[in-house]
């Protein structure tokens, strides 16, 4: 496997060939969805080399362009600052490209409870409780992390984690309708909106169930926090329906975002921060809104997993207490542009940038958030089969 | 005694890689397919029940898949025959002295990865591309139809895809032809046609059969080109494999059927081979 200089040299190679923006659910876009492929190339995620030992090093793996980077001098700004504030060297990998891909690679290990390479790493949500739920991850201490306090009361207790004891929101993800403004140009704000003549054919949705059948629930009027089985099958086969009709051209994890580009999708159920970006970058084509019967609210969570030693444990409390700083999470926010989990940083990005304090994007308002919905945790039997009724409908 | 024992020994490296890498994942994989979960157990938690039922399910839901994987592949493989033949032909007797740059120029997609070359296809057949609108003006396709998320378009990514794999071995075999066999043909009153039939030919099927074994057996288990040019209305087998093992954490039916679709592409060759001979493979 790749050693740890040749790693670090690919990510700035990358970085490099990736000069714009790319939000993180954006940067594989083209090859999303092949779990195997991008367990080819991350195959060098240090998983070797010996445990955070002796209190110096801490090992972050995080998603791809998840963090404030700055292209000049190739570094993390923010972390840097942490990396001199604390003495704490840290390691950042940004080689969380799936959840199911990065599950499929540590298991076998965390089962043996062998060290997996990470002292802290970003599942999203439903694979945070996943986690919990096998006991890989270990409770944080809560005096290391005093900021934990400024967590968004929105996120603050999910079914998963009722007293966010062991994971807390690294970003924030709405889902939602994104679409094409020339070829919708009232915009999309229902399931008709979406599925209406001009879209047939052209409209792609997300690959992660509890998004896109989280949206069509919505719709039909369920509350997707009290789901039951009957309401989910009902709501996966219209999507089933839709895909065999014709209308729906995709099941995607993050390639929409290039579709909507070239033209071959018009409308999408997507997330926030890429059609930040997107309508960003290609001036005003593209447009976002929280469907009118609401939409989705999911985060990718720091844990810490039960095979991470003490001392190390420690500086990752640390790390997650730095970035609960408001003014940190402020600088992160405005690179990453995903909803922003930390309270007061709003007030923090009015001195950075006042465009972005006023976004809805990164700082959805009160009636925004009330639009927002997290999909409740599943049982274990429900994950199976829920999932492999959703991707029988996608064609697997 | 020494004599007998060298090429044994000389095996040996090769055979304690192909144990590690081959002989044990398959018996790692033969054991994982006949798994069902424990009752009360978590994601991916199986034991074994020796439950071989798992086969007839994992084959009856994704029938439709495998059809698929076979279209698909022979699909592909006629057409890459189709293309490679003509050009293995003319690297080795009409190219001259540029016969080792063509050579390159076939290698040369080798040189950058499989998944940037199938995401450029998605942008050659894709909206903005030059093929669609031209396609448009001329009236061929309609306004409303689309080629990339078709099943054009995921056998046009894998012909490409698999294209160097024909033609190297057909240009191997072609250029071994002994040019003065086709002069004989000609001087036997041979037009250019019989002498094609009669000589290039038959001389030529070994490549022939190495070429569309080398491009149909990977693409019968191919995953990418469906992932990335198709749509949910062409997924392939390999397709239903990832989703399972990945996806649905689902490892029995993952083994299941990959071990179905190496017995399924086993008995395809062995008929193609009997029927070919396989003397000509050498």
């Amino acid at each position: 496997m790749t050693t740890n200089n040749s790693h670090e040299d690919a990510q700035s190679i990358f970085k490099d060939i990736v000069s714009t923006k790319i939000s993180r659910r954006g940067v594989f876009a083209g090859i999303g969805g092949l779990g195997a492929a991008a367990l080819l190339a991350s195959c060098g995620s240090d998983g070797g080399s010996g445990s955070a030992a002796g209190g110096e090093a801490l090992r972050w793996g995080n998603w791809p362009l998840y963090l404030d980077f700055d292209e000049d001098t190739k570094k993390y700004p923010t972390l840097e600052a942490f990396i001199k504030q604390t003495g704490i060297e840290t390691k950042y990998f940004e080689d969380y490209n799936d959840n199911d891909e990065f599950f499929g690679k540590v298991q076998a290990q965390l089962k043996l409870k062998k060290d997996i390479g990470y002292d802290v790493v970003t599942p999203t949500d439903w694979m945070a409780a996943r986690w919990i739920r096998l006991g890989y991850t270990q409770k944080f201490d809560g005096g290391n992390i005093p900021n934990a306090s400024n967590i968004l009361d929105t996120l603050a207790s999910p079914s998963f984690d009722p007293k966010r004891e062991q994971t807390l929101p690294w970003q924030g993800i709405m889902s939602g309708f994104g679409w094409n403004v020339e070829k919708n140009p009232k915009g999309i704000r229902t399931l008709e909106d979406l599925f209406a003549p001009q879209n047939k054919g052209k409209i792609v949705v997300l690959s992660e169930l509890r998004d896109t059948i989280g949206v069509i629930l919505l719709a039909q009027g369920v509350d997707v926090t009290k789901v039951t089985e009957d309401q989910y099958m009902n709501a996966v086969d219209f999507m089933a329906k839709k895909i065999s009709d014709g209308w729906i051209r995709g099941v995607k994890g993050n390639e929409y975002a290039e579709d909507l580009t070239s033209g071959d999708a018009t409308a999408v159920i997507g997330w926030s921060g890429d059609m930040f970006i997107l309508a960003s970058e290609n001036e005003g084509k593209f447009d976002f809104a929280i469907p009118e019967s609401g939409g989705t609210i999911s985060s990718d969570n720091f844990v810490i997993p039960y095979t991470v030693g003490a001392d190390a444990k420690a500086n990752a409390e640390k790390l997650i207490n730095y970035y609960y700083d408001p003014a940190v999470a402020a600088e992160v926010a405005a690179y990453v542009n995903y909803v922003c989990p930390v309270k007061g940083a709003q007030a923090e990005m009015e001195k950075i940038d006042p465009d972005l304090a006023a976004s809805e994007y990164i700082f959805p308002t009160e009636k925004t958030m009330a639009k927002l919905n997290v999909f409740r945790a599943l049982t274990t039997e429900e994950e199976t089969s829920w999932t492999e009724a959703f991707q029988k409908a996608a064609g697997n | 005694m020494r004599k007998i024992r060298t090429p044994y020994l000389l095996l040996l490296p090769g055979f304690a890689f192909l144990f590690t890498f081959f002989i044990l994942p398959i018996i790692n994989l033969a054991q994982t397919s006949t798994q069902t979960s424990i009752a009360g157990g978590d994601t991916g938690q199986y034991e074994q029940t020796l439950r071989f039922a798992n086969y007839f399910d994992a084959f009856i839901e994704n029938k439709e898949q495998f059809g698929r994987s076979f279209l698909y592949a022979t699909l592909a493989t006629v057409l890459a025959l189709a293309i490679a033949y003509p050009l293995a032909y003319a690297i080795a007797f009409k190219s001259g002295k540029y016969k080792n740059v063509l050579l390159v120029l076939v290698v040369a997609p080798f040189f950058t990865s499989f998944l940037l070359r199938t995401i450029a296809w998605k942008q050659i057949l894709g909206e903005e591309g030059f093929v669609v609108p031209t396609l448009r003006t001329f009236g061929i396709i309609s306004e409303s139809t689309t080629l990339t998320s078709t099943s054009f378009a995921v056998v046009m990514g894998m012909t490409y895809n698999f294209l160097p794999f024909m033609t190297l071995p057909l240009f191997a075999s072609i250029d071994r032809i002994d040019p003065r066999t086709l002069e004989a043909s000609g001087d036997l009153y041979a037009n250019g046609i019989t002498t094609f039939r009669k000589v290039t030919l038959p001389l030529s099927m070994p490549g022939v059969v190495a070429g569309t074994l080398l491009t149909f057996i990977p693409a019968a288990g191919d995953y990418v080109n469906a992932a990335i040019l198709g749509s949910p209305n062409t997924k392939m087998l390999g397709n239903v494999i990832e989703s399972r093992y990945f996806k649905v954490v689902d490892y029995p039916t993952a083994a299941a059927l990959s071990f179905t679709l190496m017995a399924a592409i086993l008995i395809l060759v062995t008929l193609y081979i009997r029927k070919a001979g396989t003397e000509e493979l050498v």
